[in-house]
């Protein structure tokens, strides 16, 4: 019982991920896009978690906690991008 | 052994040349040179007698022992006539070079160093009985050739005859050593001897013709034969000593002592025969013809000399018919192989000879064009007489050596259309008459040179300026004239001594050299030949003295036809051909050399799974696929379609970026955790890099627009995916042995003492290949610091700019 409702877990957040992505591709601003990757990295994240619960191993717990912690990098590094135009910046502006 | 080192002995002379040249400034350095030729003469006449009596010399040194690769110093007739021709001359030849090459001006040294080592080179290849040693010391004799023949490298032409004739022969010495390389791989020996023992048995080989027709090749393009004879004439760009020595007396004769050598081996091809005796007859016939259009002094003699050897090359062809006659020693062909050998030593003394009045009269006058000499006669008798009896000889007339062996050539040309095997009877006829046409035509050039450059009218310009050359250059061709008039009247002392011995070689029918019973006489009674010969003379008369009204006939040969403009247009087609063909596909641009590529792996890889019939899918022992999967590998696919279709970088970016983490997440369900966390950190690091790669995109070329579609590239990634998908499918159902990975996972806690398998093969079982990606790793990182910090172009600019 719990494993099908697992697999239907999993199933919805695949899905979601398939939606995100329309939302990546179609997105018409690229702040749009910078939130849908979030989102899908969210979700890869939740997927990851009720793989590991299937499969009964906590091996993926790493991979959770760097997935969590790419996805809000990635997220700051995208929208600093977004406002400032570069990502690292410079020293020589001192 | 010492006898090898006999060969050696000119390039070990070569290597003392240079300094003898620069701390010895007040002698001429040839003199030094004429030492070593002189005494090697000394040294092989010490041989005569014993080989004159059937006596054979080997000495070898071993060069590659485990190959059966050797040095052999080979003395037998045929070898020793040749070691005597190439020092004897080699002797008279350094003689005429100290005084025609001034010792100021000229570059001594380099001169007689390839001169030196182009004796090694001949000495060699007479010498040899390994075949290998024969093709190496053939090849030097090629390159000294060239670097003779270009020793003025400061003229073109001279450059271009060089190229010519090291193309050309060098070319042929390929082919040969393909022959000879068969003729080890029929015989199972490298040595001329041993091969010849099994004559008969190579004779039924399958590759017996094609070794042939190798080493003829070999030959022919050595010895000047019709077509390869082009090299020769613009060879003449050489100084004369030069001409004289390697293009008349030994050098275009390898091929010559090739074709005689091997003779036992094939002559009981009929291939042979006709090759050998129909190319050298159209050589003959063809070189006399054209060396009347001559108007260059050396070119006539050039042209004379392809004839000449075309004559003998014929003789060679007649002589081997001797291995299809039942008797030999009354066999009229005995002759031919008789006049063949007499008449390689009389062409030696009176083309030397020839050679060398050409370059006298060059030094003197200043030129060589026969249409400004003329009237020479008074003013160097000597140099005249030389060449009158040079010229007679070379037409055939008595008393002159030329005049036997001519009669001789003519008894065997004559008897070929006696013979009644392979269709000689019915073409045979052509040989008695191409060969007088020839011997008319000789007989004209003979005399257009003596009388055009002697004794026709006198051109004023050089009444004053010119005189006899100095004695020390009329010494040798004088020497060369006596023998030729001394040969006429002791020509059995020379047959006996040097012709018989060296005729043993080819024809091995006789017990020894005296079983021969050939004996020449001057006068031998009213026979055909008598009477062809005074046609010749008649002919040749009469054409020679209505010269004026048919040589201009010659102009009418249109110059597209001639074989020097094939060879022209073939270099300059192979050239611009090999240029288009290779422009054709290098285009530089990297979609072509991909396309290329893709195109062949996947062409071979599908053909060859076709052809070896290696398509079998079975899908047993496959694992069933679950919903999530699908799903996944849907966004799979949709990513991997939005990168190909975006219309902006950006969205090929994030589209790459959505199947990275896709892959990741593949991971995940075939339990791979350590794979899923480098893939999700390296997914994000390499997103990023391109997006930093993205933004720095030049402003003007920055359009936003989409890949254009192009149906060959379509259809190539198509063809690859394809390729990839059934080779994955075709490795997958023909799974033949179990996994390794059993081992690791029993072994994981015993032997390495750790739990994380991927872990546990990465540092300890297969630990060397993360050593070195580590490396991989620093390089890149230490190529990425190198690209971004240095920057030497812009330090060029900026210093230009200042």
């Amino acid at each position: 019982m719990i494993h099908t409702l697992l697999l239907v877990a999993l199933a919805l957040f695949s899905l979601s991920i398939a939606i995100t992505l329309y939302r990546v591709i179609k997105g018409p601003t690229m702040p749009d896009r910078a939130i849908a990757l979030d989102t899908i990295g969210v979700n890869l994240l939740s997927a990851i978690a009720i793989v590991s619960i299937v499969l009964q191993t906590k091996a993926y717990l790493e991979a959770i906690l760097i997935l969590g912690i790419l996805a809000f990098i990635g997220t700051i590094a995208f929208t600093k991008y977004i406002e400032r135009g570069v990502v690292i910046e410079r020293k020589s502006d001192r | 052994m010492t006898q090898v080192l006999f060969i050696f002995i000119p390039m070990l002379a070569a290597v003392f040349i240079p300094f003898l040249f620069k701390s010895i400034k007040n002698v001429h350095t040839g003199w030094f040179v004429l030492l070593v030729p002189a005494s090697l003469v000394i040294v092989y006449s010490t041989y005569i007698a014993d080989v004159a009596r059937g006596q054979v010399f080997t000495g070898s040194l071993e060069w590659i022992p485990s190959l059966g690769i050797n040095f052999v110093s080979y003395l037998d007739g045929l070898s020793l006539l040749f070691s005597l021709l190439i020092t004897g001359i080699g002797s008279l030849v350094v003689l005429y070079s100290i005084f025609y090459l001034d010792k100021k001006k000229e570059q001594l040294h380099n001169f007689y160093i390839y001169l030196l080592l182009f004796m090694c080179a001949m000495l060699g290849v007479v010498q040899s009985d390994h075949l290998i040693s024969l093709y190496f010391f053939w090849e030097l004799t090629s390159i000294s050739s060239f670097l003779l023949i270009g020793y003025w490298y400061n003229r073109d032409k001279s450059r271009f005859g060089a190229l010519k004739s090291m193309m050309i022969t060098v070319g042929g010495g390929l082919f040969m050593l393909g022959g000879f390389l068969l003729l080890g791989i029929m015989g199972d020996t490298f040595s001329i001897r041993e091969l010849i023992a099994q004559a008969p048995q190579l004779a039924s080989h399958d590759y017996f013709i094609w070794a042939l027709l190798l080493v003829l090749l070999g030959a022919f393009t050595k010895s000047a034969q019709f077509p390869f004879y082009i090299w020769l004439p613009d060879a003449m760009e050489a100084p004369t000593p030069v001409s004289a020595y390697l293009h008349s007396a030994t050098m275009v004769k390898a091929g010559i002592y090739l074709v005689a050598r091997f003779t036992p081996i094939f002559a009981l091809s009929e291939v042979w025969i006709w090759l050998v005796a129909g190319i050298g007859l159209l050589t003959l016939c063809w070189g006399s013809f054209f060396a009347v259009k001559q108007t260059d002094l050396k070119g006539i003699l050039a042209f004379s000399t392809v004839s000449q050897l075309g004559l003998i090359m014929s003789l060679l062809g007649a002589s081997a018919i001797t291995f299809h006659v039942d008797d030999v020693s009354n066999s009229i062909f005995r002759f031919a192989a008789f006049a063949a050998v007499f008449h390689l030593i009389n062409h030696a003394t009176f083309k030397g000879s020839l050679f060398m009045i050409a370059g006298i009269v060059d030094h003197e006058t200043g030129t060589r064009d026969i249409r400004k000499l003329g009237g020479l006669m008074s003013i160097m008798p000597l140099s005249f007489t030389v060449a009158a009896i040079g010229s007679f000889s070379m037409a055939g007339l008595p008393p002159f050596n030329g005049f036997l062996s001519k009669e001789m050539f003519l008894t065997a040309m004559l008897a070929i259309k006696e013979f009644e095997l392979f269709n000689f009877n019915t073409w045979g006829i052509l040989f008695p008459v191409l060969a007088f046409m020839a011997s008319v035509f000789t007989f004209v050039y003979s005399f257009y040179f003596v009388c055009h450059t002697f004794i026709k009218k006198r051109n004023e310009k050089y009444a004053d300026t010119v005189h006899e050359a100095p004695i020390g250059m009329l010494v040798s061709p004088i020497l060369l004239a006596s023998f030729v008039i001394l040969i006429f009247f002791i020509p059995n002392v020379i047959g006996d001594l040097f012709v018989k011995p060296a005729m043993l070689a080819f024809q091995p029918f006789y017990a020894s050299a005296a079983a021969i019973d050939i004996h020449v006489s001057a006068w031998h009674g009213f026979t055909p030949e008598l009477y062809l010969t005074l046609g010749i003379v008649g002919l040749g008369a009469l054409l020679f003295s209505t010269l004026k009204k048919w040589q201009p006939l010659y102009q009418l040969w249109p110059q597209k036809f001639t074989l020097n403009h094939a060879y022209d247009m073939m270099m300059i087609g192979l050239d611009t051909g090999m240029n288009q063909v290779s422009r054709s596909y290098m285009r530089d641009s990297m979609r072509q050399y991909l396309l290329y590529m893709f195109t062949a792996i996947s062409v071979i890889v599908i053909t060859t799974l076709f052809v070896t019939d290696a398509f079998s899918f079975s899908f047993e022992g496959t694992a069933p696929i679950r919903l999530y999967e699908i799903i996944l590998i849907i966004v799979l696919v949709i990513g991997v379609v939005t990168t190909l279709i975006a219309k902006s970088r950006l969205t090929a970016i994030i589209g790459l970026g959505s199947v990275g983490y896709t892959v990741a997440l593949f991971f995940v369900i075939f339990n791979a955790p350590d794979l899923a966390l480098t893939q999700l950190v390296i997914e994000t690091i390499s997103v990023a890099l391109f997006l930093l790669a993205f933004y720095h995109l030049p402003k003007l070329t920055k359009i936003n627009e989409r890949m254009r579609f192009q149906v060959n590239r379509a259809v190539v990634s198509l063809a690859v995916g394809a390729m990839v998908t059934l080779v994955a499918l075709s490795a997958q159902s023909q799974k033949l042995f179990p996994s390794i990975s059993k081992y690791y996972e029993e072994t994981v806690a015993t032997l390495a003492g750790g739990g994380n398998i991927v872990n546990v093969i990465l540092v300890d079982y297969r630990g060397f290949d993360t050593l070195f990606e580590i490396a991989v790793l620093s390089i890149a990182g230490i190529g990425i610091f190198a690209m971004i910090k240095l920057r030497l172009t812009r330090k060029g600019n900026g210093h230009e700019n200042k």
